[in-house]
C-alpha cells in the first residue's frame, strides 16, 4: 500500500514537474529544402540560423527556445506538409519557414488558417507572397526577388553597355519576381530582353536550352539555382559557350561559387545583383562572415556564407530580439510579439532592415562581379550598393500594381 | 523486314515517309518559311542528337536494370542506388588519380562487387518470391540513399571532363547558309558524341555476347525457363551472380557517364530508377533491344519536348508509357 501511494507520489511529480519544464520551452519550428535541387541552399540556410543561435544564444528571458527542423523539397505541398506537422505533433508556437519562393506563397496561405501562430519568413523570395493578399501572422525580412536585382539592369546598360540579352530561367515564382525586376530596369533604362526561356525546376540536360540560346545578344541572364545552375554551367562549358553572362542572386552565389569542377569558371566575370556581396567592406558583414567561418570546420562550410545563410541569419535575428523584446510574452495570441516583429529594425550584416506595411523588408542591394581570388576560389564583389530599396522598386504603389503580377510574360520591355 | 513490308504495306509505307522527312530535315538546308515556323536549325539538330545521346545514357542504366529483371525476375528498385554509388565512386578515383578513364574501371568492379554482395546475401535467400524481393529493394534503397548522403553529403559532384574531351566539334551537317554563300556547321559537345558511342559499343557487345556466345546462350535459355536450364547441369546460381554484376556494373559505368555531363546529388538515385523504369517499360521488360529503343524514344521525347513544348516536356514521357501501356502493355520489342 505504502509502495503503491510512494510510487504514485513520484509519478505524479514526475509528471507535474514536466509540465513546470514545458512551460518554461518556447517551441520554433524550421523549415530548410534538405532534399532535392536545393539540398545545398537549405544545408546553408541552416549554418546560417545555427550561427544566429551561436551568436544570440538561445535563452529569452528566463525561458528557453527549442528548434524542431523539418525538410522540404521546395516543392509548395512539401512546405505545408512539413509546416503541418510542425503545429500539429511537435506543437511549436513560431515558425521560421520556409526557403524557396513556391513554398512562400503555400505557407503564407496557410498562415491564414492559424491566425494564433506566428510565421517568420525564412528566405522565399516571390513578390506575390507578402504583395498579394498578404497574412497579417506572416513576417519577411528578407528582400523579394525583384528587389534583389535593383541596380542590376541600369549597371548592365550605363556602364557594360549591354542593349539586347535573353534570360534562361527556373519555371517558378521566384525566378518570376527575379526577371520582373531586371527586366523593369533594364527596359527602362532602354534595353531590350529579346528572349525569355523557362525550364523546369530539377531540368538536368540543358544541352538543348543551350542550343537555343540566341546569338545576336550581348549577354544572358541565368535565372538558376542549386543542382541546375551547375548542370547548366557544366554543359554550357562543354558546348563552348562563350558568351556574356548575367546572374541571378542565387546562381552568383556561394552555393555555385565553390561547388566542385572547373565549370564554375565560366562565371568570372559575370555581373549579378543580390541581398548579398562576399566582399563587402561593412564591418558588421565582415564579422558576420567571421562568425560564420568559426562555426564550423573549413570542409562543412562555404568559404564565406550565401545568400541563404544570410537570409536565415537575419530570420533568426529578428525572430530572437523580438521575442526578448516582450520578454518571451506569447500570451493573447501573441499579439504583443507580433507587434514587436513589425517595428523592430534589424542591423543585419547585409545592411538595415525594416518592415513596410505588408510585413516586406526594405532593404540593401549589392550589384557585384565575380572575382577568382587567386588561388581558384571565386567571390561576388560589391561593384555598387543601393540603400532603401522597398517592394514596388522605388516605383508609385498605383503604377506599379498596373504592370502586374510577375509571370513568364510580365512585365513586358517597355518603360513603364 | 520483307516480311513486315508483305504484311502491312500501308504501315511500311508511311514508316517510309517517316524516315524521309527525318532525314531531309537533317541534312537539307531548311527553307526560309520552314525556319519561321518551327524555329532554326541549329536548334532542331542539337535537340535531336542531344536526345539520341541521353538515349544512350538512358540506355545504360536501363540495359543493366533488364538484364537482371530478364533472367531473375527481380525488379531491382535498387538500380538507382547503383547507378549514384557508381557515380560517386568514380568522382573519387578521377578526383584523387586524375584518370577518367580509370574511373569507369573502378566504378565498374566495385558496382559489380556490390551487385554481387546483393544477389548472394539478399536475393538468394528470397528466390522466386517476386513481392518481397521487390520490397526488400525499395528498402535497401532508402538504406543506401541515406548512408550515401551521410558519406558524400548533398553537394553537387562533377566529374571533371578529361581536356581532349572539352568543347564543341564541328559536324559535317549544314545549319544554315551565311549570306556570303558559306555554309555554318553544326558545332556539337565532343564529350556527348563519344559518350555515344561508348553506349552503342557496349550495347552491340551485349548483344554479341547474348547471342553469339556459350554463356550468352546459358543465360537466353535462363530467360526462357530457368528449371529446365538448371536440370540440365548449368550451375544456375553462378549464371545469376554473374549477370548481376554485369547489370549492377553497367549502372555503375553510367552514374560515371552522368556525373561527366549531368552532376551527381542525392535525389538522382529516384530519378535514373524512374527512367529506367519508363524505358524498359515502353521498349519491354527482359529484353535488351527493348531498352535500346525505350532509350532512344524517352531521351528523343525530353530533349524535343524541352524546346518545342517546354511547358509539357515533362508529361510527354508519361504520356507515351501511358500510350504503350494502351496498346501493347507488354512493352514495343518484348517477346511473348
Amino acid at each position: 500500500m505504502l509502495k503503491s501511494s510512494l510510487g504514485l507520489i513520484t509519478l505524479s511529480s514526475l509528471l507535474l514537474s514536466g509540465t513546470v519544464f514545458a512551460q518554461e520551452k518556447i517551441k520554433v519550428g524550421v523549415t530548410a529544402t534538405l532534399e532535392g535541387t536545393y539540398t545545398v541552399l537549405g544545408e546553408d540556410g541552416i549554418r546560417g540560423f545555427q550561427t544566429a543561435l551561436n551568436v544570440l544564444g538561445k535563452k529569452v528571458g528566463d525561458k528557453e527556445l527549442e528548434f524542431v527542423i523539418a525538410s522540404t523539397d521546395a516543392t509548395p505541398d512539401s512546405a505545408v506538409r512539413a509546416v503541418r506537422k510542425l503545429i500539429e505533433q511537435d506543437k511549436v508556437q513560431i515558425l521560421l519557414s520556409p526557403l524557396s519562393g513556391d513554398e512562400g506563397i503555400a505557407v503564407k496561405n496557410f498562415a491564414k488558417t492559424h491566425p494564433e501562430l506566428t510565421f517568420i519568413n525564412a528566405a522565399s523570395g516571390a513578390q506575390e507572397t507578402t504583395y498579394v493578399d498578404p497574412a497579417p501572422n506572416f513576417f519577411r525580412y528578407n528582400m523579394d526577388g525583384a528587389q534583389w536585382q535593383v541596380g542590376l539592369g541600369k549597371y548592365a546598360y550605363e556602364e557594360k553597355k549591354y542593349r539586347k540579352i535573353a534570360t534562361v530561367g527556373e519555371d517558378y515564382s521566384f525566378i518570376y519576381t527575379q526577371v520582373f525586376g531586371l527586366v523593369l530596369e533594364f527596359c527602362g533604362a532602354g534595353g531590350q530582353v529579346t528572349n525569355r526561356q523557362w525550364v523546369p525546376l530539377g531540368t538536368k540536360d540543358f544541352a538543348s536550352v543551350i542550343a537555343a540560346l540566341p546569338d545576336d545578344v550581348d549577354a544572358i541572364y541565368l535565372g538558376l539555382g542549386g543542382a541546375d545552375a551547375v548542370n547548366f554551367l557544366n554543359q554550357y562549358q562543354q558546348a563552348g559557350g562563350k558568351a556574356h553572362l548575367m546572374g541571378g542572386s542565387i546562381m552568383i552565389d556561394q552555393t555555385i561559387l565553390s561547388s566542385k569542377g572547373n565549370a564554375k569558371n565560366a562565371l568570372v566575370g559575370t555581373l549579378a545583383a543580390s541581398g548579398q556581396a562576399d566582399t563587402w567592406e561593412n564591418p558588421s558583414w565582415q564579422r558576420f562572415v567571421k562568425d560564420y567561418q568559426d562555426a564550423f570546420p573549413p570542409n562543412k562550410r562555404f568559404p564565406s556564407p550565401s545568400l541563404l545563410a544570410t537570409n536565415y541569419y537575419g530570420s533568426t535575428m529578428a525572430l530572437i530580439l523580438a521575442l526578448r523584446q516582450v520578454n518571451g510574452d506569447l500570451s493573447n495570441n501573441q499579439t504583443k510579439y507580433k507587434e514587436a516583429l513589425a517595428k523592430i529594425e534589424l542591423d543585419a550584416p547585409n545592411g538595415k532592415i525594416k518592415l513596410d506595411s505588408n510585413r516586406q523588408a526594405i532593404g540593401t542591394n549589392f550589384v557585384t562581379e565575380v572575382v577568382d581570388d587567386g588561388k581558384g576560389a571565386l567571390f561576388s564583389k560589391v561593384v555598387n550598393v543601393i540603400p532603401n530599396v522597398n517592394q514596388t522598386l522605388g516605383y508609385d504603389p498605383a503604377v506599379f500594381a498596373k504592370i502586374g503580377l510577375p509571370s513568364r510574360t510580365v512585365p513586358e520591355c517597355k518603360k513603364y | 523486314m520483307t516480311r513486315f513490308v508483305e504484311r502491312h504495306p500501308a504501315w511500311a509505307l508511311v514508316v517510309m515517309i517517316v524516315i524521309a522527312v527525318a532525314l531531309w530535315l537533317i541534312f537539307a538546308v531548311w527553307p526560309q518559311g520552314l525556319e519561321d515556323a518551327v524555329g532554326r536549325k541549329r536548334v532542331f539538330l542539337n535537340a535531336l542528337f542531344n536526345g539520341i545521346t541521353l538515349g544512350g545514357l538512358y540506355f545504360l542504366v536501363a540495359s543493366g536494370f533488364t538484364l537482371i529483371f530478364g533472367l531473375m525476375r527481380n525488379v531491382n528498385l535498387a538500380h538507382g542506388s547503383l547507378y549514384l554509388f557508381g557515380g560517386y565512386v568514380g568522382y573519387a578515383i578521377s578526383a584523387s588519380t586524375g584518370s577518367w578513364v580509370l574511373s569507369f574501371i573502378i566504378a565498374f568492379i566495385l558496382t559489380a562487387l556490390v551487385g554481387v554482395l546483393l544477389q548472394v546475401l539478399v536475393f538468394r535467400r528470397m528466390e522466386g518470391q517476386d513481392l518481397r524481393q521487390t520490397m526488400v529493394t525499395i528498402g535497401l534503397s532508402i538504406v543506401f540513399a541515406d548512408l550515401m548522403l551521410w558519406a558524400c553529403g548533398g553537394d553537387f559532384y562533377q566529374i571533371q571532363t578529361p581536356n581532349w574531351l572539352i568543347g564543341p566539334v564541328e559536324l559535317p551537317l549544314v545549319t544554315a547558309i551565311k549570306s556570303s554563300g558559306e555554309p555554318v556547321y553544326l558545332r556539337y559537345p565532343l564529350v556527348r558524341l563519344v559518350i555515344f558511342a561508348a553506349s552503342v559499343v557496349i550495347g552491340v557487345a551485349m548483344w554479341l555476347a547474348l547471342n553469339r556466345t556459350r554463356i550468352g546462350m546459358i543465360i537466353r535459355a535462363g530467360v526462357d525457363d530457368r528449371d529446365i536450364l538448371a536440370a540440365t547441369g548449368v550451375r544456375i546460381q553462378l549464371v545469376f551472380v554473374v549477370v548481376f554484376a554485369l547489370g549492377a556494373g553497367l549502372a555503375g559505368i553510367a552514374g560515371v557517364v552522368g556525373g561527366t555531363f549531368q552532376s551527381l546529388s542525392p535525389g538522382e538515385d529516384i530519378r535514373f530508377l524512374l527512367a529506367s523504369l519508363v524505358v524498359v517499360i515502353v521498349g519491354g521488360m527482359g529484353s535488351i533491344p527493348g531498352a535500346a529503343l525505350g532509350a532512344l524514344i524517352i531521351g528523343l521525347a525530353e530533349q524535343l519536348g524541352s524546346v518545342y513544348i517546354p511547358t509539357y516536356a515533362i508529361v510527354v514521357t508519361f504520356l507515351i508509357m501511358v500510350l504503350v501501356l494502351a496498346i501493347r502493355p507488354q512493352g514495343l520489342l518484348a517477346r511473348r
